[in-house]
């Protein structure tokens, strides 16, 4: 029977694990021993509910409610001094829980610190644009949408950024194989010949390493080349290796490999 | 039968012509002074631009897609193809961030070597910069001098890791290898010569009248956009945030060297120029320290290169070769892959180029759950839609010069 794997993520798995392993945690530390985050999350507090909140590695991180995402960074950019938004993206959590986890890692130059704020959206749900507060969220929403299909409300060029505009399933959702989908594999024939012509020009050769040694048409005859069509039998002479015409180039010495020296000394 | 030919390009979405007289004027992706794969759609009033659009995605290889399928030692040379600039920045970043999860102290020797690796990227990324943008802007001599120094800051990379563009010099846990041995002698020799190198450039370019008429009062980057725009790096710098983040949060053994952080208030072209050239005075400055600091590990006979953590990290060779519990741990390590605890980092590192971030999500399997990748580029990319209206064509060459943007890192 072939063994089972999960459609929801196909993404790579390891293909042993010990049965008893217990995988260890990254040590999280608790608010309150840090003065600044404490101070911090306690203005959070008095506005907005707050999930969860602890410290890991010099870190704090902060669970919101998704509806709130814009508040509060609002608050915390202009009454808690975290004055950039290094980065924001999501992690696709739908095999688990059908949600999307959004982080935004804000930076606080005063303070020398930096927050993590977080929520969750469901699938199906959009999340508010802070571009607003944030030009460089302008970048990173389209970045996510374009990633996740994760929609913005309020963006002013909700675009794909990465992909092409006309491409169709987002990338790093965990249900997209790493090798593509079949929209994947035949885009540019598609686009360019049309779908007629799949069965023509074939799939994509994927291996990299392979060369076909009756093929006189591209470079795997490298040394050993032969006319184009030519027959090939096997016994082919070794081509010289000269980069110039018959008769040469004006005051440039013709190329010749006897003649030719590898430098190794740097101080020569 | 004749086929319809559908590489025929066609302008649906660019007019080059309409009532308001204003033009529509598409920017590489393939051109010289595009610094790699760069589209811009300029929307122009004559000479000057309305409104700019940039396109990005052309180098765009799914790199945080990839580190969802890849190991954690695996993914490291891929590292190298964002900035390849200065790929031992990336490295440093990836590695620094995986000790972080794991919460493991590297060994003092190669802490050493790992500060000689990362400043000598940023000076050959700095000379990098310096010579492309100066041959934007027609300086070519100045692309010819600093290509020299570049060629000898490679040949020193490659004597230590064969390797000249593509480095995968460092490891998780430490460094693969000690330097050779006339390394230090080798770097030496070229720091002496440096500051004259330095003021060659100089002369020719900052009282030069066409590089400080194209440099001067263009790209004025205020405080405020800067910091909206998530700016970091030198293009933070020139519009006055003294944030440097190798003397403010400072890893490695930033804390232990003795440097300046170059600030400037006016924010425009030739501000960011001028950082530029002190900024690689302060690695020489740097790199003269670290050159001690490995002989004094010589002296006390530091000579560890790797940290000891048999549960994530290979044991050395010698040990591999005659230890069977050695050759076990390195056989699962090599097969599976190392299993970080579950937690997530995002750890910071001040890159030629900016604040280079690796957030990870560890859920304790051998494969990262996600990795996102913050590459400070790609938003020195973004802040052209709002910097460049207002300026004028030839502008544009040199904004782009000077944001230092390289597209293995806006794309990923």
């Amino acid at each position: 029977m072939r063994a089972y794997t999960p459609k929801d993520d196909v993404q790579a798995k390891s293909y042993y694990t010990d049965r008893f392993y217990v995988a260890p945690q990254v040590p999280k530390q608790d608010v309150l021993s840090d003065e600044v985050f404490t101070a911090d999350l306690e203005a959070i507090k008095a506005k907005f509910e707050v999930l969860e909140a602890y410290i890991q590695v010099e870190q704090m991180v902060v669970y919101i409610n998704a509806k709130d995402n814009v508040d509060v960074i609002k608050l915390v950019k202009e009454e808690l001094d975290y004055t950039q938004l290094s980065e924001m993206s999501a992690i696709d959590w739908i095999a688990k829980s059908g949600q999307f986890e959004i982080f935004y890692q804000m930076l606080s130059m005063g303070k020398r610190k930096r927050i993590r704020i977080k929520c969750f959206i469901s699938k199906d749900e959009a999340i508010n644009s802070v571009e607003k507060l944030f030009r460089c969220a302008d970048w990173s929403e389209r970045e996510m949408y374009d990633m996740f299909g994760i929609e913005v409300n309020n963006h002013p060029f909700l675009k794909r950024i990465l992909m092409p505009y006309d491409w169709e399933g987002y990338p790093l959702l965990k249900t997209y194989p790493l090798e593509g989908d079949e929209f994947a594999a035949w885009y540019e024939v598609d686009k360019i010949f049309g779908k007629e012509a799949r069965d023509i020009i074939g799939p994509e050769i994927r291996d990299t390493a392979r060369v076909d040694r009756y093929d006189s048409e591209r470079f795997g005859r490298l040394g050993h080349e032969v006319p184009k069509g030519t027959k090939i039998t096997g016994n082919e002479p070794k081509t010289p290796l000269a980069y110039q015409e018959e008769g040469g180039v004006f005051l440039i010495d013709r190329f010749d490999e006897e003649k030719s020296v590898i430098i190794t000394d740097r101080n020569r | 039968m004749q086929h319809q030919n559908r590489l025929r390009p066609f302008f649906e979405n660019i007019t080059f012509d309409r009532d308001d007289n204003e033009m529509i004027l598409n920017f590489g992706p393939q051109h010289p002074s595009a610094h790699g794969q760069l589209r811009l759609m300029l929307h122009l009033q004559q000479e000057m631009i309305t409104k700019a659009h940039p396109d990005i995605g052309y180098l765009h290889r799914g790199m945080e897609k990839m580190a969802e399928n890849m190991i954690y030692n695996e993914f490291m040379p891929t590292t190298d193809r964002m900035d390849y600039i200065a790929s031992s920045s990336n490295n440093y970043g990836f590695a620094l961030a995986v000790e972080k999860l794991i919460g493991l102290e590297v060994p003092r020797r190669a802490k050493v070597i790992r500060m000689l690796l990362l400043e000598i990227n940023r000076l050959m990324s700095h000379l990098f910069w310096l010579a492309t943008t100066a041959l934007d802007i027609g300086a070519m001599t100045v692309f010819l001098f600093a290509f020299r120094e570049r060629e000898y800051l490679m040949d020193l990379i490659e004597d230590y890791c064969g390797a000249r563009l593509t480095h995968a010099a460092i490891r998780i846990g430490g460094v693969p290898l000690d330097l050779p041995d006339n390394f230090i002698a080798d770097l030496r020799r070229f720091l002496d010569k440096l500051p004259e190198n330095i003021k060659d450039y100089e002369d020719l370019l900052d009282t030069n009248r066409i590089w400080r008429m194209r440099m001067e009062g263009v790209g004025v980057i205020s405080k405020e956009m800067a910091l909206s725009w998530g700016c970091t790096g030198p293009m933070l710098r020139a519009s006055g945030v003294a944030w440097d983040i190798r003397k403010e949060e400072p890893y490695e053994l930033y804390s232990e060297v003795e440097f300046k952080v170059p600030v400037s208030d006016k924010g425009d072209n030739f501000a960011r120029y001028r950082i530029y050239m002190e900024e690689m005075r302060q690695s020489a400055h740097i790199l003269y320290q670290v050159a001690d600091m490995y002989e004094e590990t010589i002296k006390n006979n530091q000579t560890d290169l790797m940290a000891h953590a048999p549960k994530y990290i290979s044991a050395p060779k010698i040990d591999i070769m005659t230890q069977n519990y050695s050759l076990m741990q390195h056989f699962v390590l090599v097969t599976q892959g190392m299993r970080p605890p579950v937690g997530e980092v995002y750890i910071p590192t001040e890159s030629p180029k900016g604040e280079l971030g690796y957030y990870i999500n560890s859920q304790g399997g051998p494969y990262p759950y996600r990795l996102k990748l913050r590459a400070p580029s790609f938003w020195h990319t973004g802040i052209l839609t709002d910097l460049l209206p207002g300026h004028y064509i030839p502008d544009v060459v040199s904004i782009i010069g000077t944001t230092n943007i390289v597209f293995g890192e806006v794309d990923r």
